[in-house]
């Protein structure tokens, strides 16, 4: 018979082995993941998007290959940022039957977020590398974590 | 174009052992043919110069990246989407393709490889002599 914590092991042993068959066996993954970048019908979920922050700043990462960057517009407004662009259709030139594979999807995107702290804005800048958009977002003075002086009394 | 995946040939040894385990993902590609050419373009962001390679071996061609060390770690995460993965896949190539002349370029995350067609594959008009 299991006791409580036996199995609460047990479970997570079962959900550990799991993950790691979905990881690395090639063939149970779909052929194209989500990683695909497709913005079809999901539009405001383009680009992917990874946000970490330090002390001073914001940083906002984005999965966006293939985008022309004087296309690209970075926005910040009231503490909430916005990316729009547009990812290059198929060349016109080539028919449609032409294609033996058609997995890329392009089109206008546009995605907004909201930062959860004051940005200034004199302090952002934004770069375009090996197709992904890398935002720095400098953090205001007053939502900078403070450290406060304690004062010890006799 | 078929899509092969090729199992690893190397004679004995420890199969665990050949196994990496980084994590690749399957980039989507578009392919399309013109009258000389067919063309590969496939998405593989976070991918430089220096980690992309392409190449062909007994007619596969594999297309491979390895994305970008990021310093991540030096920040906190509020918020995550996705995961720079490594990429991989492999195409079958017929007669068709000249293969000393496959060229690629990298542009944007962005990797468009050109496989030219060998001279015979090309659509040839021939002449017609008229007689009388």
């Amino acid at each position: 018979m299991f006791n409580r914590s036996n199995l609460a092991r047990e479970m997570d042993a079962l959900r550990r082995s799991l993950d790691q068959v979905f990881d690395t066996v090639p063939f149970v993954r779909p052929p194209v993941s989500r990683f695909a970048f497709l913005p079809g019908l999901a539009a405001r979920q383009y680009p992917l998007i990874n946000i970490f922050d330090d002390e001073n700043r914001v940083y906002v990462e984005c999965l966006a290959p293939g985008l022309d960057p004087e296309e690209l517009s970075v926005t910040v407004e009231n503490n909430k940022l916005t990316i729009r662009g547009e990812k290059n259709g198929k060349p016109k030139a080539v028919a449609p039957e032409a294609y033996h594979r058609s997995e890329r999807a392009a089109g206008k995107f546009i995605r907004s977020m909201d930062i959860g702290c004051d940005i200034d804005p004199d302090k952002i800048t934004a770069e375009y590398k090996h197709g992904l958009l890398l935002i720095t977002l400098g953090k205001s003075e007053k939502s900078k974590p403070r450290r406060i002086q304690i004062i010890a009394g006799q | 174009m078929t899509e092969k995946t090729v199992p690893v040939k190397k004679d004995g040894g420890d199969i665990q052992a050949t196994r990496e385990d980084a994590r690749y993902l399957i980039p989507a590609v578009d392919i399309f043919e013109t009258e000389n050419e067919l063309v590969v373009i496939c998405d593989v962001p976070g991918v430089d110069q220096a980690g992309i390679s392409v190449g062909v071996d007994e007619n596969i061609l594999t297309i491979e990246g390895r994305t970008l060390d990021r310093e991540e770690d030096l920040s906190k995460e509020i918020h995550r989407e996705y995961r720079l993965s490594n990429y991989h896949r492999q195409f079958e190539l017929s007669d068709v393709i000249d293969q000393e002349k496959i060229s690629a370029e990298l542009k944007h995350g962005v990797l468009t490889i050109t496989l030219p067609k060998a001279e015979k594959a090309k659509p040839k008009k021939i002449d017609i002599k008229v007689n009388g």
